[in-house]
């Protein structure tokens, strides 16, 4: 270490250590919400309120109030009619939403993108300006309409509402045509030669190869959809037809605007699924945001 | 697309069959389309020239328009919205790309870090405002006892409606005049949650852009001599620019709609101190079910956007850099 060329290196390094400074820094400050959710959730009332850091060995007595996941569970309510928590209501609300939101969005998207990618039928570019054109039309634009709608169609309160105006990505379509275009038109020859339908087509070649978009389509809007709070908000009255982010809302504006142990016990049960879900499946996240740029 | 066609019955017959099965593929998404995005267009141009309860009682032309252009409440939820806008724009994407450009100088560990950036962006917008509202609290909130650390007093964050400058200098024993005191930290606080939020969306997005600068730009640059800053300045951003200017295109956009955050952290207040105009349409419609006053101001506000839109494309797309 005498060589006086390693002090080059040496200097370099302390660039360097100011990059990992700031990343680290920054890391942190996109964890650490989650972390004090976590711990605000496992504290007593009393700890809450005074704003105890660490209330647990080895700085404090308590231990940790794991009791507070069944408490708020229970202090969210009970469902009259099915006589389950409310909770769970909830859940399953959230569930059918985004999964029969998932598999239509996933369904329509293949079946249009096929068409724009391989079938020739009159007014093709027409339509595709027409997909198009939807994206300039934004959300905030159509919610009276939609809500007015939702009345006409005797759809306020049920599933329906939450459901069927979502079944429909403009940007499922996209990224699949863009990836249906991409599989090497050889093959598209090639199994039309052997007699192949475009249907079999569809079903034994692009959707296999197309796995990667798929999931991207499906992962995107399984949380953009688990995300939707106004419109449930809007067009459903019951205790039992609330999603989570609108039940999670409501407990904050009632019992867990005091019991804030309570309330980041809620969040964790929220959170915390959605994240280790992530962790499976962030590189379709990030691949898939960075190809299309798409935000939700 | 021409293809070669032997016109025999059976081919033409094939043919035909092909056609209707792809209009058969693009019906579902066409007919959902039709339905949830350009009937509601319509019918929501003809709502905002009704005097709608449940259906169209009166139609009075232009005077729910005429009604907003003469509301100040219109006006200063617009002018929350541009504010915020403004404020949050900037930050959310200087920040996201310096960090970027850090996460670009070949760091270990470079997908953990962009991994943790974008944790925010995936969950659930309800739940981690709940965590930053409780942060926010005022008296011995989380943040108040950290800056307490620093000595900085303790703030009410999302319920202090006066303006941060204001705050920041009246520490000192200076007062501001009226109108200087900057945005409000109300406004401020729920700035810092969305940039919060959407600084590892920006990132991942400035990340791929970057990617795509070709090598031999930067080899080029470090053998003519140019320390780090010039080739930052001269080469990163401006081959950049296509990316930097498509997310402050929708970053924009997004500030317009923002709705689920502030209205589950503020409700638009204190007073109307956070009421953004998504907040302001919300409440003519749920608290005082004006649904074509509510159309109306959507329409207002959409061609605002629209109108900015335009005015970006033409005053950044001439210096936006395509290789």
């Amino acid at each position: 270490m005498n060589n006086p060329r390693a002090q080059l290196p040496a200097r370099l390094d302390v660039g360097r250590i100011l990059i990992y400074a700031v990343l680290i820094l920054g890391a942190l400050i996109s964890v650490i919400p989650f972390l004090y959710m976590l711990l605000t959730s496992l504290k007593t009332y009393g700890s809450v309120v005074v704003d105890n850091f660490w209330p647990w060995p080895p700085f404090g007595t308590e231990a940790f109030q794991w009791s507070n996941y069944p408490l708020a569970i229970e202090t969210i309510g009970m469902d009259k009619n099915w006589h389950i928590p409310l909770f769970f209501r909830y859940l399953m609300n959230s569930v059918i939403m985004s999964g029969v939101i998932v598999v239509g969005t996933v369904v329509t998207s293949i079946l249009a993108a096929y068409t724009f990618a391989y079938i020739d039928i009159p007014g093709k570019n027409f339509f595709f300006i027409l997909v198009l054109a939807t994206l300039m039309i934004p959300n905030d634009l159509t919610l009276v309409p939609k809500v007015v709608m939702v009345y006409n169609f005797k759809w306020y309160n049920t599933y329906q509402a939450l459901t069927l105006p979502f079944l429909v990505s403009v940007f499922g379509i996209f990224l699949m045509r863009q990836f249906f275009m991409q599989i090497p038109r050889d093959l598209y020859d090639a199994a039309r030669i052997d007699g192949a339908s475009h249907l079999r087509y569809l079903a034994s070649v692009v959707v296999p190869i197309s796995q990667p978009a798929v999931m991207t389509v499906a992962l995107l809007n399984f949380i953009w959809s688990l995300d939707n709070f106004r419109w449930p908000l809007l067009v459903t009255r019951d205790e039992n037809m609330r999603v989570l982010a609108v039940g999670l809302q409501q407990f904050w504006v009632g019992d867990g605007s005091t019991q804030t142990q309570l309330l980041m016990a809620f969040a964790s049960m929220i959170v915390v699924p959605v994240l280790i879900f992530y962790f499976f499946t962030q590189k379709n996240f990030t691949e898939g945001i960075a190809k299309t740029g798409i935000k939700g | 697309m021409q293809q070669k066609t032997n016109s025999t019955p059976q081919s033409n017959k094939k043919r035909l069959g092909d056609i209707l099965l792809g209009y058969a593929f693009l019906a579902p998404a066409l007919v959902l389309l039709v339905v949830f995005e350009f009937y509601p267009l319509f019918l929501g141009l003809y709502i905002s020239m009704c005097n709608w309860r449940t259906s169209c009682r009166a139609f009075i032309g232009a005077e729910n328009y005429i009604r907003a252009f003469t509301d100040p409440e219109m006006w200063h939820s617009l002018l929350v919205t541009a504010t915020y806008s403004l404020v949050s724009v900037p930050v959310q994407l200087g920040l996201g790309l310096v960090v970027a450009y850090l996460l670009f100088q070949k760091i270990k560990g470079m997908e953990w870090f962009r991994m943790m950036f974008f944790m925010p962006y995936i969950t659930t917008t309800v739940a981690t405002a709940a965590i930053w509202a409780y942060l926010f609290s005022p008296d011995k909130g989380p943040i108040n006892k950290l800056l307490g650390v620093f000595g900085i007093p303790g703030q009410r964050w999302l319920g202090e409606t006066r303006g941060i400058f204001d705050l920041m200098l009246s520490g000192l024993g200076i007062s501001l005049p009226e109108g200087l005191g900057g945005p409000n930290l109300a406004l401020v606080s729920l700035i810092i949650y969305t940039t919060w939020v959407f600084v590892g969306y920006d990132v991942v997005i400035f990340l791929a852009g970057l990617v795509n600068i070709p090598k031999e730009l930067y080899d080029a640059a470090k053998v003519d001599g140019a320390n780090g800053w010039n080739i930052f300045r001269h080469i990163t951003l401006p081959l950049l620019s296509p990316t930097t200017f498509f997310l402050t295109l929708i970053t924009v956009i997004g500030t317009f709609k923002a709705f689920n955050h502030i209205y589950v952290m503020t409700q638009g207040g204190p007073g109307n101190a956070t009421t953004t105009a998504s907040i302001f349409i919300f409440q003519q419609l749920v608290t005082y079910n004006r649904y074509g006053y509510s159309a109306a101001i959507s329409f207002i506000v959409f061609i605002i956007i629209l109108l900015l839109t335009i005015l970006q494309n033409k005053v950044a797309g001439e210096r936006v850099v395509y290789e």
